[in-house]
């Protein structure tokens, strides 16, 4: 579980605070969808919950983080570490860039925890193997595509099996079958047991994937319920985050006077997670 | 105004031996609006590289307003086409959002008040307007995602590559791309985009040129390329149709492949069936 508990960030030399006062509970077992408008703090948000702020990037903080219970500020660095993996929305920026090859990039972060070789070897093994990039194992990581890196990016977090996983935006490269490769290693990981928050402009994609949903706005908690319920709110499209296409068609569809019952099939709530994440493609940005 | 040619273009790239391009025809008239969509690894970036000069062709040839691009320097092709990185920070160096714009035209020579109308005028088709001073690094990465479309506005090419435009774009950014490109296009400028969001692409561009495997296998307005007819050929790259075409085939109305056309059929199925349309609009709407 990792709590935010009347969290105010400020950055350095920044007039105003980011963060103003939020309250969240990541759950263990749960994916959580964070929304919300440019600027509205969804990745300073993502900074603070994985110790990153002010950790290393200096500010105030007011509030407090806990991590299953133990104050975040309590904590040595390499203790975050290992609780909390954060992926960032840039995959060119999570790379470590000092790895020749995709097998070695995956393998750097369990390595430096000191596994045992056969353990170290299992674990890059299924993480390339989630993703499928199995066959990028020998290319180098900067030659890739941005897709490719993201998915190798990924591949290196899911490798470290954190119990806590930041995600910022972590398919904005990927094409609707990558995307999906994503979506179901994130399942997987909570089912058993880790507690994974993601930031997501599409909600299509995020209607699949996340049990409870919380939307920003300006600093703040403005919506925060089932995922369902969340991004069927009327109140969504003011916040600046586009409902999903299946929520927006069936309203478009009864609006014009016919029943939308034929396309109800299309809404989230009803369609697989697999199917859905495939799906993504047709959602907004 | 410009010409886009490509004929029989071969690329591969020297580690590994892959065809990235593999016999690409296109040719791209001034002023049109086309997404190029596809898998990642399909050649999409490849392809449009080879617009300004970054990557040479391996076989075939790439013309630019009707000259082999082989002739010209990288310099040259960059008043002509030019291109927007999907990662904003692998262009972006300036230490302010003035400094980032101005650079483009100030090294085509343009000074003074030319120089800022330029900045100005391309600042202020992306909403960065009041922003100049700022450190493109205090701006979020979406607002340097526009930042660097509009350093690439200000040098006011007759072409604009875009790719993946939308990335990390809330509503009302993905909203002002969508009325940028149509701008761009209304002045006689070409716009191609990179883009795996169907939506975007189906209300955004007149063109949709699919890739797969470095080649192009479908070609058309949205409305035939997100035809229920092309949607095996679609999906056999892994691309689902915009969500408003499904929901059009759903509903037996043709081929919707926006939410525009889709609320048009609607209508006009609905004029067909009940000629009292005016009565069931009140009780109906909401």
């Amino acid at each position: 579980m990792l709590t935010l508990d009347a969290v105010w960030y400020r950055y350095p030399g920044a007039d105003a605070p980011t963060l103003r006062g939020v309250n969240l509970e990541l759950r263990d077992g749960e994916v959580l969808g964070l929304v919300g408008a440019n600027e509205a703090g969804k990745t300073t948000l993502c900074l603070v919950a994985a110790g990153l702020a002010p950790r290393t990037l200096g500010g105030t903080l007011q509030g407090r983080v806990l991590i299953d219970g133990t104050d975040m500020a309590a904590l040595a660095g390499h203790e975050v570490v290992e609780r909390v993996g954060i992926a960032f929305a840039n995959p060119a920026t999570q790379l470590s860039g000092v790895n020749r090859t995709v097998y070695e990039e995956v393998a750097f972060g369990p390595a430096n925890l000191g596994l045992p070789r056969l353990e170290l070897i299992e674990r890059t093994e299924s993480a390339l193997a989630a993703l499928r990039i199995g066959p990028l194992a020998d290319r180098d990581p900067a030659r890739l595509s941005g897709g490719q890196q993201q998915l190798v990016a990924i591949a290196g977090l899911l490798a470290l099996r954190p119990r806590h996983l930041v995600l910022d935006e972590p398919t904005s490269q990927l094409d609707p079958a990558g995307t999906r490769l994503v979506a179901e290693a994130l399942a997987r990981l909570a089912a058993d047991g880790a507690s994974i928050l993601v930031v997501e402009h599409r909600t299509d994609l995020l209607a699949g994937i996340a049990a409870r949903v919380v939307a920003l706005d300006a600093g703040r908690v403005a919506l925060e319920g089932p995922a369902d319920a969340v991004l069927a709110d009327a109140r969504l499209p003011a916040l600046g985050v586009a409902e999903p296409a299946s929520v927006r068609l069936a309203r478009l569809v009864a609006e014009a006077g016919h029943d939308p019952a034929p396309i109800r099939g299309l809404a989230p709530s009803a369609t697989p997670v697999a199917a859905r994440a495939g799906l993504e493609s047709g959602s907004p940005a | 105004m410009i010409d886009l040619e490509l004929q029989r273009l071969v690329h591969v790239y020297p580690d590994g031996g892959v065809r990235a391009l593999d016999g690409v025809d296109l040719r791209i008239g001034p002023g049109e609006r086309v997404a190029l969509v596809g898998q990642n690894g399909s050649g999409k970036t490849t392809l449009v590289r080879h617009l300004n000069g970054l990557l040479r062709p391996t076989a075939g040839r790439v013309l630019v307003g009707g000259r082999d691009a082989a002739d010209s320097t990288v310099a040259q092709l960059a008043r002509r086409v030019g291109l927007v990185f999907q990662d904003p920070d692998r262009q972006i160096f300036a230490g302010t959002v003035r400094a980032e714009v101005e650079f483009g035209p100030r090294n085509l020579g343009v000074r003074g008040a030319d120089l800022r109308r330029a900045v100005v005028g391309s600042l202020s088709a992306v909403g960065l307007d009041r922003a100049e001073s700022t450190n493109p690094y205090d701006l979020g990465a979406s607002r340097r995602k526009l930042l660097a479309i509009a350093s690439v506005l200000a040098m006011d090419t007759p072409a604009l590559v875009l790719d993946e435009p939308t990335t990390g774009q809330d509503a009302r950014g993905t909203q002002m791309v969508r009325g940028l490109v149509g701008r761009l296009s209304a002045e006689g400028r070409t716009v191609i985009a990179i883009s795996h969001d169907m939506r975007f692409v189906a209300e955004t561009f007149e063109r949709v040129v699919v890739m797969r495997g470095g080649r192009v296998i479908l070609d058309g307005s949205p409305r035939e390329v997100f035809a229920p007819a092309a949607w095996p050929t679609l999906r056999s790259t892994h691309l689902e149709p915009p969500l408003a075409a499904v929901a059009g085939d759903r509903l037996a109305l043709g081929a919707t492949p926006t939410e525009t056309a889709l609320v048009a059929a609607l209508q006009s199925a609905r004029r067909g069936v009940e000629p009292d349309s005016r009565a069931a609009e009140g009780s109906t709407g909401q």
